[in-house]
């Protein structure tokens, strides 16, 4: 698209409309002084000494490439195959915003149409909405969305600890004001059952129950009995899942979930240090009005051929103003189409093969590193590609060690849980051959000698 | 347009039948909002409503609405079945399209059908 500035015609007439004779009499109330401030800048650089600059700048970090990476915590190491990329980069599709006027975009909308089908099939839910900015924002509107079902009347929203740290944080600030009452926090993490402590903390004014799947610490569990509690109580369920994850277990939809939220970086979308990435939102058709974001719908033009339009837009905010979900409607297009053609491209078995090569190494590791002295598994519980080894030192040391042997260690959760200082959040995706696998369990033995 | 004679109407263009104690959107609202895809009722059967405070939410194609009460009083009924035929505002705003029915309702600052005929003609420009 053109972008064609104003011309100087353009300009003197809005200029005379107003009644001001020059554009610099708009600034008279800027002080002149405060105009044009001398700037502290370095003397300026041609282009190539610019790049140069930028690219040594660039090549002090140390990346997943240069790593061997067992870092999870929310964003995972996984094969971006070529062709996403490729996509991506069309001048058609690379803008990052929705489209309004379906007359010019039937590429762009047909392909977040696409993604949301394939995030209700993934989740097992009714319906998906045009994606959000990230899991930890799309948990947030879970919460707008529970708060606007229940119109403020229930203020309680239940989560615990085991919900990713940073996401919790998103949910207190988005909620700072409204009125809303988090509980769970105080639950213990180690021996707790989510099926017997959770429960007994749901009560006639929880709007809502969030939980983790697999949960941050990696356990799995089946939320069945939790979400009917739940539910016997009034209150609506989200699960905040591992797309990657959801490609080989029972789908929280299955269990009765109301909202289904996650991080679609998992989907073909590179860590990039921490962003940006892609939350997906999925629930049930009962919902759809006080969901936020866009949403994309198939339907019939004039001739009766098939399209796609931006659907129930009257529930956003441009139009329902204050009284709207959210204030936030704009979405990750960019990313859903590049999520949407991850999953198209390695298709219903390609997902459950690295769903299960991240399982089946995850469990090769966890058996070797356990059998190390001085290191154990933290939990007992069924795990995914994640798990918590207890270590016989501070986390932080040992990722040093880790560090000089160029591995990423896993995520030291006492950052987060402080009782929990010598703990490592390891994650093995399908990109960690066995090789990398052995060398992490000889260098951690080499820690636990001195 | 059609106004019944009846009716008692608001300046935010909703009904109430003070024979009935039913309330609702005029016909006048339905057409400026043109096809209305979804309601939700605020308030359910027992309730105590205020004349001025919100009872429904209605979204049609381009625009959302906040309905406010007409009248005060006790909600008797209120019409489930608008929730999975919200066109029937449009089709029928005066008579299934009824929203709730209160008991011993009390109107708040309402007007005559000729009152809100001249109103709404001095709106449409």
């Amino acid at each position: 698209m053109t972008y064609i500035p104003i011309s100087p015609t353009e300009r003197d007439a809005m200029l005379k409309t107003i009644g001001v004779k020059s554009l610099d009499d708009l600034f008279k109330d800027v002080p002149a002084k405060h105009r044009f401030p001398e700037l502290d800048l370095p003397p300026a650089l041609t282009e190539m000494e610019a790049a140069q600059e930028l690219q040594e700048l660039s090549d002090s970090n140390e990346s997943t490439r240069d790593l061997v990476s067992f870092l999870g915590a929310g964003a995972y190491n996984h094969y971006i195959p070529a062709v996403i990329d490729h996509m991506l980069r069309r001048g058609e599709f690379y803008t990052a915003y929705t489209p309004y006027q379906p007359e010019i975009s039937q590429g762009t909308l047909q392909a977040i149409f696409e993604y949301q089908s394939l995030m209700t099939a993934l989740t097992g839910m009714e319906l998906s909405n045009a994606s959000h900015y990230d899991g930890a924002t799309a948990a947030a509107e879970a919460v707008n969305l529970a708060w606007a079902q229940f119109r403020g009347k229930r203020t309680k929203i239940v989560v615990p600890p085991s919900v990713h740290p940073q996401y919790r944080a998103v949910i207190r600030t988005y909620t700072q004001g409204m009125g809303v009452e988090l509980d769970g926090e105080q639950l213990p993490i180690t021996n707790y059952s989510i099926t017997d402590d959770l429960p007994p903390l749901v009560d006639n004014n929880t709007a809502l129950v969030i939980v983790q799947y697999p949960d941050f610490f990696g356990r799995i569990y089946d939320y069945t009995k939790l979400i009917e509690a739940a539910h016997g109580k009034g209150a609506l369920v989200c699960v905040v899942a591992n797309p990657t994850a959801l490609a080989m277990l029972k789908t929280p939809g299955d269990m009765g979930a109301d909202i289904v939220v996650g991080d679609g970086q998992p989907l073909g979308i590179p860590m990039w240090y921490g962003g940006p990435t892609l939350g997906f939102f999925t629930t049930k058709k009962a919902y759809v009005h006080k969901m936020a974001g866009r949403l994309v719908g198939e339907t019939v033009d004039n001739r009766g051929q098939r399209c796609y339009v931006l659907t129930l837009t009257a529930r956003e905010q441009h139009i329902k103003r204050e009284r709207a979900t959210s204030n936030i409607c704009s979405n990750q297009g960019l990313l859903a189409l590049g999520a949407a053609i991850y999953m198209s491209v390695l298709g219903k078995s390609g997902m459950k093969q690295v769903a299960d090569l991240c399982y089946q190494k995850a469990h090769y590791a966890a058996e070797q590193l356990s059998q190390v002295p001085g290191y154990s598994l933290c939990f007992n519980d069924p795990f995914f590609h994640e798990f918590a080894l207890c270590c016989p030192k501070p986390a932080a040391e040992i990722n040093e060690h880790l560090l000089e042997h160029g591995i990423l260690g896993g995520y030291d959760l006492g950052q987060d849980y402080p009782s929990l200082p010598d703990h490592l959040l390891v994650a093995v995706t399908e990109m960690n051959s066995k090789e990398e696998i052995d060398l992490l369990v000889e260098t951690l033995a080499e820690v636990s000698h001195d | 347009m059609n106004t019944p004679a009846n009716l008692k109407y608001t300046k935010s263009d909703e009904w109430f039948d003070p024979q009935s104690g039913a309330m609702g959107l005029t016909d006048y609202a339905q057409s400026q909002l043109s096809d209305i895809v979804f309601i939700e009722l605020l308030v359910e059967a027992g309730d105590t409503i205020e004349a001025g405070k919100p009872i429904a939410s209605v979204e049609s194609v381009k625009a959302s609405a906040e309905i406010y009460a007409p009248a005060s009083g006790k909600v008797a009924a209120v019409n489930k079945a608008l929730s999975d035929k919200p066109e029937t505002l449009n089709t029928d705003p005066f008579g299934e399209g009824w929203m709730i029915k209160v008991e011993g309702g009390k109107t708040g600052e309402t007007m005559d059908a000729a009152a809100y005929v001249a109103y709404c003609e001095s709106r449409v420009h």
